[in-house]
Protein backbone atom coordinates (compact mmCIF):
# COMPACT_ATOMS: atom_id res chain seq x y z
CA UNK A 1 0.00 0.00 0.00
CA UNK A 2 1.40 3.41 -0.87
CA UNK A 3 1.44 6.22 1.63
CA UNK A 4 -1.52 8.57 1.03
CA UNK A 5 -0.33 11.93 -0.25
CA UNK A 6 -3.06 13.98 1.46
CA UNK A 7 -2.05 13.10 5.03
CA UNK A 8 0.63 14.35 7.40
CA UNK A 9 2.75 11.94 9.44
CA UNK A 10 4.80 11.66 12.61
CA UNK A 11 7.95 9.66 13.24
CA UNK A 12 5.84 7.65 15.69
CA UNK A 13 3.73 6.43 12.76
CA UNK A 14 0.55 8.41 13.39
CA UNK A 15 -1.22 10.28 10.61
CA UNK A 16 -3.33 13.47 10.59
CA UNK A 17 -5.94 14.33 7.95
CA UNK A 18 -7.02 17.90 7.12
CA UNK A 19 -10.41 17.21 8.80
CA UNK A 20 -8.59 16.55 12.11
CA UNK A 21 -8.89 12.76 12.08
CA UNK A 22 -5.94 10.75 13.42
CA UNK A 23 -4.87 7.16 12.98
CA UNK A 24 -1.82 4.94 12.67
CA UNK A 25 -0.01 4.15 9.46
CA UNK A 26 0.06 1.03 7.35
CA UNK A 27 3.60 0.44 8.54
CA UNK A 28 2.54 0.73 12.19
CA UNK A 29 -0.39 -1.68 11.89
CA UNK A 30 1.83 -4.14 10.07
CA UNK A 31 4.46 -3.96 12.79
CA UNK A 32 1.84 -4.42 15.51
CA UNK A 33 0.23 -7.44 13.95
CA UNK A 34 -3.38 -8.38 14.72
CA UNK A 35 -4.85 -5.52 16.76
CA UNK A 36 -7.11 -7.00 19.43
CA UNK A 37 -7.82 -4.07 21.73
CA UNK A 38 -8.00 -0.30 21.51
CA UNK A 39 -8.24 1.98 24.52
CA UNK A 40 -9.88 5.22 23.42
CA UNK A 41 -9.78 8.59 25.22
CA UNK A 42 -12.80 10.63 26.28
CA UNK A 43 -14.34 13.11 23.91
CA UNK A 44 -13.66 16.70 24.96
CA UNK A 45 -10.18 16.06 26.32
CA UNK A 46 -7.53 18.53 25.22
CA UNK A 47 -4.30 17.06 23.94
CA UNK A 48 -0.89 18.58 23.52
CA UNK A 49 1.28 17.62 20.60
CA UNK A 50 3.02 14.32 21.39
CA UNK A 51 0.74 13.52 24.32
CA UNK A 52 -0.33 9.90 24.78
CA UNK A 53 -4.08 9.61 24.23
CA UNK A 54 -4.74 5.89 23.99
CA UNK A 55 -3.37 2.41 23.55
CA UNK A 56 -3.48 -0.24 20.86
CA UNK A 57 -2.76 -3.82 21.80
CA UNK A 58 -2.00 -6.80 19.63
CA UNK A 59 -1.74 -10.36 20.87
CA UNK A 60 1.86 -9.77 21.80
CA UNK A 61 2.32 -6.05 22.33
CA UNK A 62 1.05 -2.86 23.91
CA UNK A 63 1.68 0.47 22.16
CA UNK A 64 0.83 4.00 23.21
CA UNK A 65 -0.81 6.34 20.74
CA UNK A 66 0.54 9.89 20.54
CA UNK A 67 -1.32 12.92 19.27
CA UNK A 68 0.40 14.31 16.17
CA UNK A 69 -0.70 17.86 17.04
CA UNK A 70 -2.39 19.82 19.83
CA UNK A 71 -6.17 19.96 19.74
CA UNK A 72 -9.40 18.93 21.42
CA UNK A 73 -10.90 15.49 20.90
CA UNK A 74 -14.16 15.98 18.98
CA UNK A 75 -14.90 12.33 18.20
CA UNK A 76 -13.55 8.87 18.88
CA UNK A 77 -14.10 5.87 16.63
CA UNK A 78 -16.43 3.71 18.75
CA UNK A 79 -16.44 1.02 16.04
CA UNK A 80 -12.96 0.06 17.21
CA UNK A 81 -14.28 -1.09 20.60
CA UNK A 82 -15.88 -4.14 19.05
CA UNK A 83 -13.84 -4.25 15.86
CA UNK A 84 -10.24 -3.34 16.62
CA UNK A 85 -9.20 -5.29 13.51
CA UNK A 86 -10.43 -2.34 11.40
CA UNK A 87 -7.07 -0.74 12.17
CA UNK A 88 -5.35 -3.60 10.36
CA UNK A 89 -7.83 -3.74 7.52
CA UNK A 90 -8.07 -0.05 6.66
CA UNK A 91 -5.66 2.05 8.71
CA UNK A 92 -6.19 5.22 6.64
CA UNK A 93 -9.98 4.82 6.35
CA UNK A 94 -12.50 3.17 8.69
CA UNK A 95 -9.61 2.37 11.05
CA UNK A 96 -9.29 6.05 12.09
CA UNK A 97 -8.97 6.44 15.85
CA UNK A 98 -9.84 9.98 16.98
CA UNK A 99 -10.81 13.29 15.38
CA UNK A 100 -9.41 16.56 16.71
CA UNK A 101 -10.82 20.05 16.49
CA UNK A 102 -9.01 23.32 16.97
CA UNK A 103 -5.87 21.82 15.49
CA UNK A 104 -2.79 23.99 15.72
CA UNK A 105 -2.08 24.76 12.08
CA UNK A 106 1.57 25.58 12.64
CA UNK A 107 2.12 22.18 14.27
CA UNK A 108 0.26 20.45 11.46
CA UNK A 109 2.43 22.17 8.89
CA UNK A 110 5.50 20.95 10.72
CA UNK A 111 4.60 17.27 10.33
CA UNK A 112 6.12 15.02 7.70
CA UNK A 113 4.57 14.76 4.26
CA UNK A 114 4.20 11.35 2.61
CA UNK A 115 7.58 11.51 0.90
CA UNK A 116 9.40 12.51 4.06
CA UNK A 117 7.58 9.83 6.07
CA UNK A 118 8.56 7.14 3.61
CA UNK A 119 12.15 8.36 3.63
CA UNK A 120 12.06 8.24 7.42
CA UNK A 121 10.99 4.60 7.34
CA UNK A 122 13.66 3.65 4.86
CA UNK A 123 16.27 5.40 6.95
CA UNK A 124 15.13 3.64 10.11
CA UNK A 125 14.79 0.17 8.67
CA UNK B 1 23.22 -9.42 14.70
CA UNK B 2 21.92 -12.30 16.73
CA UNK B 3 22.49 -16.02 16.35
CA UNK B 4 20.70 -17.71 13.47
CA UNK B 5 19.19 -21.16 13.21
CA UNK B 6 19.93 -23.28 10.12
CA UNK B 7 16.43 -22.33 8.87
CA UNK B 8 16.92 -18.55 9.14
CA UNK B 9 16.96 -17.88 5.38
CA UNK B 10 13.66 -19.76 4.97
CA UNK B 11 12.00 -17.51 7.53
CA UNK B 12 13.14 -14.41 5.71
CA UNK B 13 11.98 -15.85 2.37
CA UNK B 14 8.57 -16.68 3.88
CA UNK B 15 8.16 -13.08 5.06
CA UNK B 16 8.79 -13.83 8.72
CA UNK B 17 9.20 -10.78 10.93
CA UNK B 18 12.51 -11.40 12.64
CA UNK B 19 12.99 -10.30 16.25
CA UNK B 20 15.59 -10.87 18.93
CA UNK B 21 14.73 -13.72 21.28
CA UNK B 22 17.34 -14.53 23.89
CA UNK B 23 20.12 -13.57 21.50
CA UNK B 24 18.57 -15.35 18.50
CA UNK B 25 17.08 -13.80 15.35
CA UNK B 26 13.74 -15.60 15.24
CA UNK B 27 10.44 -15.09 13.40
CA UNK B 28 7.76 -13.70 15.74
CA UNK B 29 5.19 -14.18 13.00
CA UNK B 30 4.76 -14.69 9.27
CA UNK B 31 2.43 -12.67 7.03
CA UNK B 32 -0.63 -14.75 8.05
CA UNK B 33 -0.33 -13.26 11.56
CA UNK B 34 -0.35 -14.67 15.07
CA UNK B 35 -4.11 -15.27 15.20
CA UNK B 36 -4.15 -17.25 11.95
CA UNK B 37 -1.06 -19.22 12.97
CA UNK B 38 -2.57 -19.96 16.37
CA UNK B 39 -5.79 -21.15 14.80
CA UNK B 40 -3.94 -23.30 12.27
CA UNK B 41 -2.33 -25.24 15.12
CA UNK B 42 -5.60 -25.64 17.04
CA UNK B 43 -7.58 -26.69 13.94
CA UNK B 44 -5.07 -28.19 11.50
CA UNK B 45 -1.30 -27.98 11.79
CA UNK B 46 1.56 -25.55 12.25
CA UNK B 47 5.31 -25.81 11.78
CA UNK B 48 7.81 -24.25 14.16
CA UNK B 49 11.55 -23.83 13.86
CA UNK B 50 12.78 -24.56 17.38
CA UNK B 51 16.40 -25.09 16.42
CA UNK B 52 17.35 -22.35 18.86
CA UNK B 53 16.60 -24.73 21.73
CA UNK B 54 19.68 -26.18 23.39
CA UNK B 55 20.56 -29.87 23.38
CA UNK B 56 22.97 -31.52 25.80
CA UNK B 57 24.02 -35.16 25.62
CA UNK B 58 24.96 -37.21 28.65
CA UNK B 59 26.89 -40.41 28.00
CA UNK B 60 28.51 -43.02 30.19
CA UNK B 61 27.38 -45.65 32.66
CA UNK B 62 26.06 -43.06 35.10
CA UNK B 63 24.42 -40.77 32.54
CA UNK B 64 20.88 -41.53 33.68
CA UNK B 65 21.85 -41.30 37.35
CA UNK B 66 23.41 -37.90 36.68
CA UNK B 67 20.27 -36.67 34.92
CA UNK B 68 18.27 -37.88 37.90
CA UNK B 69 20.53 -35.92 40.24
CA UNK B 70 20.22 -32.74 38.13
CA UNK B 71 16.44 -32.58 37.84
CA UNK B 72 13.41 -32.95 40.09
CA UNK B 73 11.43 -35.56 38.15
CA UNK B 74 12.23 -39.28 38.28
CA UNK B 75 14.60 -40.18 35.43
CA UNK B 76 15.41 -43.64 36.82
CA UNK B 77 11.92 -44.83 36.00
CA UNK B 78 12.15 -43.82 32.35
CA UNK B 79 11.75 -46.68 29.90
CA UNK B 80 13.98 -46.77 26.82
CA UNK B 81 12.86 -44.09 24.33
CA UNK B 82 10.67 -42.41 26.91
CA UNK B 83 10.69 -38.65 27.50
CA UNK B 84 9.89 -36.65 30.59
CA UNK B 85 9.29 -33.02 31.39
CA UNK B 86 11.04 -31.66 34.46
CA UNK B 87 12.25 -28.57 36.26
CA UNK B 88 15.95 -28.33 37.15
CA UNK B 89 16.63 -26.52 40.42
CA UNK B 90 19.33 -24.65 42.25
CA UNK B 91 20.27 -25.93 45.71
CA UNK B 92 17.81 -23.41 47.23
CA UNK B 93 14.92 -24.80 45.18
CA UNK B 94 14.73 -21.93 42.65
CA UNK B 95 14.45 -22.99 39.02
CA UNK B 96 17.50 -23.06 36.72
CA UNK B 97 15.38 -24.12 33.75
CA UNK B 98 12.68 -26.52 32.68
CA UNK B 99 13.56 -29.18 30.15
CA UNK B 100 12.86 -32.48 28.48
CA UNK B 101 14.90 -35.58 29.31
CA UNK B 102 15.10 -38.31 26.64
CA UNK B 103 16.33 -41.76 27.61
CA UNK B 104 17.88 -43.11 24.40
CA UNK B 105 19.86 -46.26 23.59
CA UNK B 106 23.36 -44.88 24.01
CA UNK B 107 22.74 -41.54 25.72
CA UNK B 108 20.48 -39.25 27.67
CA UNK B 109 19.41 -36.11 25.79
CA UNK B 110 18.46 -32.92 27.63
CA UNK B 111 16.53 -30.29 25.66
CA UNK B 112 16.80 -26.89 27.29
CA UNK B 113 15.55 -23.36 26.67
CA UNK B 114 17.43 -21.32 24.07
CA UNK B 115 17.87 -18.26 26.26
CA UNK B 116 19.22 -20.45 29.07
CA UNK B 117 21.57 -22.66 27.07
CA UNK B 118 24.87 -21.08 28.11
CA UNK B 119 23.79 -20.79 31.74
CA UNK B 120 22.49 -24.37 31.82
CA UNK B 121 25.55 -25.89 30.19
CA UNK B 122 27.80 -24.13 32.70
CA UNK B 123 25.52 -25.31 35.51
CA UNK B 124 25.51 -28.90 34.27
CA UNK B 125 29.31 -28.97 34.05
CA UNK B 126 29.57 -27.52 37.53
CA UNK B 127 27.19 -30.13 38.94
CA UNK B 128 29.13 -32.85 37.16
CA UNK B 129 32.15 -31.97 39.31
CA UNK B 130 30.01 -32.60 42.41
CA UNK B 131 28.55 -35.77 41.00
CA UNK B 132 31.79 -37.51 40.12
CA UNK B 133 32.93 -39.81 37.31
CA UNK B 134 30.91 -42.03 35.00
CA UNK B 135 29.30 -39.37 32.82
CA UNK B 136 30.40 -37.25 29.88
CA UNK B 137 28.60 -34.04 29.01
CA UNK B 138 28.50 -32.58 25.52
CA UNK B 139 26.66 -29.50 24.25
CA UNK B 140 25.32 -30.50 20.82
CA UNK B 141 23.07 -27.46 20.31
CA UNK B 142 24.95 -26.07 17.33
CA UNK B 143 24.90 -29.30 15.35
CA UNK B 144 21.21 -30.01 16.00
CA UNK B 145 18.20 -28.73 14.09
CA UNK B 146 14.80 -29.00 15.77
CA UNK B 147 11.44 -28.65 14.06
CA UNK B 148 8.03 -29.00 15.72
CA UNK B 149 4.96 -29.99 13.73
CA UNK B 150 1.91 -29.49 15.90
CA UNK B 151 -1.84 -29.78 15.60
CA UNK B 152 -4.57 -32.38 15.08
CA UNK B 153 -3.36 -33.10 11.52
CA UNK B 154 0.34 -33.21 12.40
CA UNK B 155 0.60 -36.99 12.42
CA UNK B 156 -1.14 -37.36 9.07
CA UNK B 157 1.22 -34.82 7.50
CA UNK B 158 4.44 -36.18 8.97
CA UNK B 159 3.39 -39.75 8.12
CA UNK B 160 3.62 -38.88 4.42
CA UNK B 161 7.35 -38.32 4.84
CA UNK B 162 8.28 -41.49 6.71
CA UNK B 163 7.80 -45.24 6.60
CA UNK B 164 7.88 -45.37 10.42
CA UNK B 165 4.35 -45.97 11.75
CA UNK B 166 3.97 -42.81 13.85
CA UNK B 167 1.04 -44.34 15.69
CA UNK B 168 3.65 -46.48 17.46
CA UNK B 169 5.18 -43.42 19.08
CA UNK B 170 3.15 -42.81 22.24
CA UNK B 171 2.78 -39.45 23.98
CA UNK B 172 6.13 -38.45 25.53
CA UNK B 173 7.95 -41.23 23.70
CA UNK B 174 10.53 -41.05 20.94
CA UNK B 175 11.91 -43.10 18.08
CA UNK B 176 15.52 -42.88 16.90
CA UNK B 177 16.96 -43.19 13.41
CA UNK B 178 13.63 -42.45 11.76
CA UNK B 179 13.86 -41.62 8.07
CA UNK B 180 12.01 -38.31 7.58
CA UNK B 181 12.03 -37.07 3.98
CA UNK B 182 15.24 -39.03 3.41
CA UNK B 183 17.06 -37.64 6.43
CA UNK B 184 17.83 -39.35 9.72
CA UNK B 185 15.80 -37.96 12.61
CA UNK B 186 14.92 -38.43 16.24
CA UNK B 187 11.14 -38.05 16.45
CA UNK B 188 9.17 -37.62 19.66
CA UNK B 189 5.49 -37.09 20.33
CA UNK B 190 6.02 -33.94 22.36
CA UNK B 191 5.38 -30.23 21.96
CA UNK B 192 4.64 -26.89 23.49
CA UNK B 193 1.21 -26.05 22.13
CA UNK B 194 -1.33 -28.18 23.98
CA UNK B 195 -2.03 -30.11 20.77
CA UNK B 196 -0.91 -33.47 19.49
CA UNK B 197 2.26 -33.29 17.46
CA UNK B 198 5.90 -34.15 17.04
CA UNK B 199 9.30 -32.68 17.58
CA UNK B 200 11.81 -33.73 14.95
CA UNK B 201 15.54 -33.51 15.67
CA UNK B 202 17.89 -33.63 12.70
CA UNK B 203 21.45 -32.68 11.89
CA UNK B 204 21.69 -28.91 11.41
CA UNK B 205 22.54 -29.32 7.72
CA UNK B 206 19.34 -31.35 7.14
CA UNK B 207 17.01 -28.89 8.85
CA UNK B 208 16.10 -26.76 5.82
CA UNK B 209 15.26 -29.82 3.72
CA UNK B 210 13.01 -31.33 6.40
CA UNK B 211 11.37 -27.94 7.06
CA UNK B 212 10.51 -27.50 3.38
CA UNK B 213 9.27 -31.06 2.98
CA UNK B 214 6.90 -30.82 5.96
CA UNK B 215 5.49 -27.53 4.66
CA UNK B 216 4.99 -29.14 1.25
CA UNK B 217 3.47 -32.32 2.68
CA UNK B 218 1.01 -30.29 4.76
CA UNK B 219 -0.04 -27.80 2.09
CA UNK B 220 -3.35 -29.57 1.42
CA UNK B 221 -4.23 -29.42 5.14
CA UNK B 222 -3.37 -25.74 5.26
CA UNK B 223 -0.30 -26.10 7.45
CA UNK B 224 1.23 -22.72 8.33
CA UNK B 225 4.73 -21.82 9.40
CA UNK B 226 4.32 -20.37 12.90
CA UNK B 227 6.47 -17.89 14.77
CA UNK B 228 7.28 -17.28 18.39
CA UNK B 229 4.12 -15.22 18.83
CA UNK B 230 1.82 -18.17 18.18
CA UNK B 231 4.16 -20.47 20.11
CA UNK B 232 3.70 -18.22 23.13
CA UNK B 233 -0.09 -17.80 22.80
CA UNK B 234 -0.55 -21.56 22.31
CA UNK B 235 1.61 -22.59 25.27
CA UNK B 236 -0.04 -19.88 27.37
CA UNK B 237 -3.58 -21.17 26.77
CA UNK B 238 -2.40 -24.68 27.64
CA UNK B 239 -0.66 -23.23 30.76
CA UNK B 240 2.71 -24.67 29.85
CA UNK B 241 5.14 -22.52 31.83
CA UNK B 242 7.72 -20.33 30.12
CA UNK B 243 11.06 -19.65 31.77
CA UNK B 244 11.41 -15.94 32.51
CA UNK B 245 7.64 -15.69 32.99
CA UNK B 246 6.24 -18.40 35.27
CA UNK B 247 9.62 -19.87 36.15
CA UNK B 248 12.83 -18.28 37.40
CA UNK B 249 15.45 -18.56 40.12
CA UNK B 250 13.13 -16.79 42.58
CA UNK B 251 10.26 -19.27 42.29
CA UNK B 252 10.22 -22.96 43.16
CA UNK B 253 8.54 -25.56 40.97
CA UNK B 254 6.12 -26.21 43.84
CA UNK B 255 4.94 -22.61 43.70
CA UNK B 256 4.62 -22.92 39.95
CA UNK B 257 2.17 -25.79 40.31
CA UNK B 258 4.67 -28.37 39.02
CA UNK B 259 4.49 -30.67 42.05
CA UNK B 260 3.69 -33.61 39.78
CA UNK B 261 7.13 -33.15 38.21
CA UNK B 262 8.94 -32.98 41.56
CA UNK B 263 9.53 -36.43 43.05
CA UNK B 264 10.47 -35.41 46.57
CA UNK B 265 11.01 -39.00 47.73
CA UNK B 266 13.55 -40.00 45.10
CA UNK B 267 17.27 -40.21 46.04
CA UNK B 268 19.40 -37.10 46.31
CA UNK B 269 18.78 -34.35 43.76
CA UNK B 270 19.75 -30.71 43.59
CA UNK B 271 17.25 -28.61 45.53
CA UNK B 272 15.70 -31.55 47.38
CA UNK B 273 16.08 -30.36 50.99
CA UNK B 274 14.37 -26.97 50.69
CA UNK B 275 11.57 -28.40 48.52
CA UNK B 276 10.90 -31.19 51.01
CA UNK B 277 10.87 -28.66 53.83
CA UNK B 278 8.34 -26.41 52.09
CA UNK B 279 6.07 -29.37 51.41
CA UNK B 280 6.34 -30.66 54.98
CA UNK B 281 5.40 -27.23 56.28
CA UNK B 282 2.13 -27.21 54.40
CA UNK B 283 3.15 -26.21 50.90
CA UNK B 284 4.29 -22.96 49.33
CA UNK B 285 2.99 -19.62 50.58
CA UNK B 286 2.35 -18.32 47.07
CA UNK B 287 1.02 -20.13 44.06
CA UNK B 288 0.69 -19.73 40.36
CA UNK B 289 -2.93 -19.21 39.35
CA UNK B 290 -4.88 -18.51 36.23
CA UNK B 291 -7.40 -15.69 36.09
CA UNK B 292 -9.83 -14.23 33.65
CA UNK B 293 -10.36 -10.51 33.28
CA UNK B 294 -14.03 -9.67 33.80
CA UNK B 295 -14.13 -6.24 32.16
CA UNK B 296 -12.34 -4.56 29.27
CA UNK B 297 -8.58 -4.71 29.59
CA UNK B 298 -5.73 -7.02 28.67
CA UNK B 299 -3.44 -8.49 31.29
CA UNK B 300 0.29 -8.45 30.54
CA UNK B 301 3.44 -9.74 32.19
CA UNK B 302 4.36 -7.49 35.12
CA UNK B 303 0.86 -6.11 35.75
CA UNK B 304 0.19 -6.14 39.52
CA UNK B 305 -2.63 -8.20 41.04
CA UNK B 306 -4.78 -6.84 43.87
CA UNK B 307 -7.23 -8.31 46.34
CA UNK B 308 -10.76 -6.97 46.58
CA UNK B 309 -9.64 -4.31 49.03
CA UNK B 310 -7.14 -2.97 46.52
CA UNK B 311 -4.03 -4.29 48.23
CA UNK B 312 -1.29 -5.58 45.95
CA UNK B 313 -1.03 -9.35 46.38
CA UNK B 314 1.04 -10.51 43.45
CA UNK B 315 2.02 -10.06 39.86
CA UNK B 316 1.09 -11.31 36.41
CA UNK B 317 3.65 -13.61 34.77
CA UNK B 318 1.94 -13.95 31.39
CA UNK B 319 -1.18 -12.36 30.00
CA UNK B 320 -2.85 -11.82 26.69
CA UNK B 321 -6.16 -12.11 24.94
CA UNK B 322 -6.75 -15.82 24.39
CA UNK B 323 -7.33 -16.40 20.67
CA UNK B 324 -9.17 -19.67 21.31
CA UNK B 325 -11.36 -18.49 24.20
CA UNK B 326 -11.83 -14.91 23.05
CA UNK B 327 -11.15 -13.70 26.60
CA UNK B 328 -8.44 -11.75 28.31
CA UNK B 329 -6.67 -14.16 30.64
CA UNK B 330 -3.57 -14.19 32.77
CA UNK B 331 -1.23 -16.29 34.87
CA UNK B 332 0.32 -14.92 38.02
CA UNK B 333 1.49 -15.53 41.55
CA UNK B 334 -0.81 -14.85 44.52
CA UNK B 335 -0.80 -15.90 48.19
CA UNK B 336 -1.93 -19.52 48.61
CA UNK B 337 -5.04 -18.48 50.53
CA UNK B 338 -6.27 -16.49 47.51
CA UNK B 339 -5.54 -19.22 44.96
CA UNK B 340 -8.97 -20.88 44.97
CA UNK B 341 -10.95 -20.73 41.72
CA UNK B 342 -13.79 -18.27 42.09
CA UNK B 343 -11.76 -15.82 44.19
CA UNK B 344 -12.27 -12.25 43.03
CA UNK B 345 -9.15 -10.22 42.43
CA UNK B 346 -8.22 -7.27 40.23
CA UNK B 347 -5.46 -6.74 37.73
CA UNK B 348 -3.91 -3.30 37.51
CA UNK B 349 -3.93 -2.22 33.85
CA UNK B 350 -2.09 1.07 33.42
CA UNK B 351 -3.09 2.31 36.86
CA UNK B 352 -6.68 1.11 36.65
CA UNK B 353 -7.91 -1.87 38.72
CA UNK B 354 -9.86 -4.17 36.41
CA UNK B 355 -11.91 -6.92 38.11
CA UNK B 356 -10.79 -10.49 37.50
CA UNK B 357 -11.55 -13.94 38.80
CA UNK B 358 -9.30 -16.89 39.59
CA UNK B 359 -10.21 -19.80 37.33
CA UNK B 360 -9.11 -23.40 37.01
CA UNK B 361 -6.15 -24.02 34.76
CA UNK B 362 -5.27 -24.98 32.11
CA UNK B 363 -7.39 -22.47 30.23
CA UNK B 364 -7.40 -24.77 27.24
CA UNK B 365 -7.30 -28.54 27.00
CA UNK B 366 -7.74 -30.32 23.71
CA UNK B 367 -10.75 -32.60 23.47
CA UNK B 368 -10.24 -36.32 23.93
CA UNK B 369 -7.48 -35.80 26.45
Amino acid sequence: MSTPQDLRYTKDHEWLRADGSVGITQFAQDQLGDVVFVELPEVGRTLKQGEAFGVVESVKSVSDLYSPVSGKIAKVNQELVDHPELINQDPYGVGWIIALEGVDDAEAAGLLDATAYEAEQEGGH
Amino acid sequence: MGKRTPIYEEHVALGGRMVDFGGWDMPVQYPAGILAEHEAVRQRAGLFDVSHMGEVELRGERALAFADYLVTNDCQRLAMDQVLYTPMCYPDGGVVDDLLVYRLQDRVLLVINAANTDKDVAWIFERKEHFGPGVEVRDVSAETGQIAVQGPRAQEILQRLTSKDLQEIAFFHAAEDVDVAGRKALVSRTGYTGEDGFEVYVRAEDAVHVWREILRAGAQEGILPCGLGARDSLRFEACLPLYGHELDADHSPLEAGLKFFVKLQKPDFVGQAPLVKVQEEGGPARRLVGYRVLERGIARQGYPLQDEAGKTIGVTTSGMPSPTLGQSIGLGYVPAELAQPGTRIAVEVRGRAVPAEIVKIPFYRRSGK
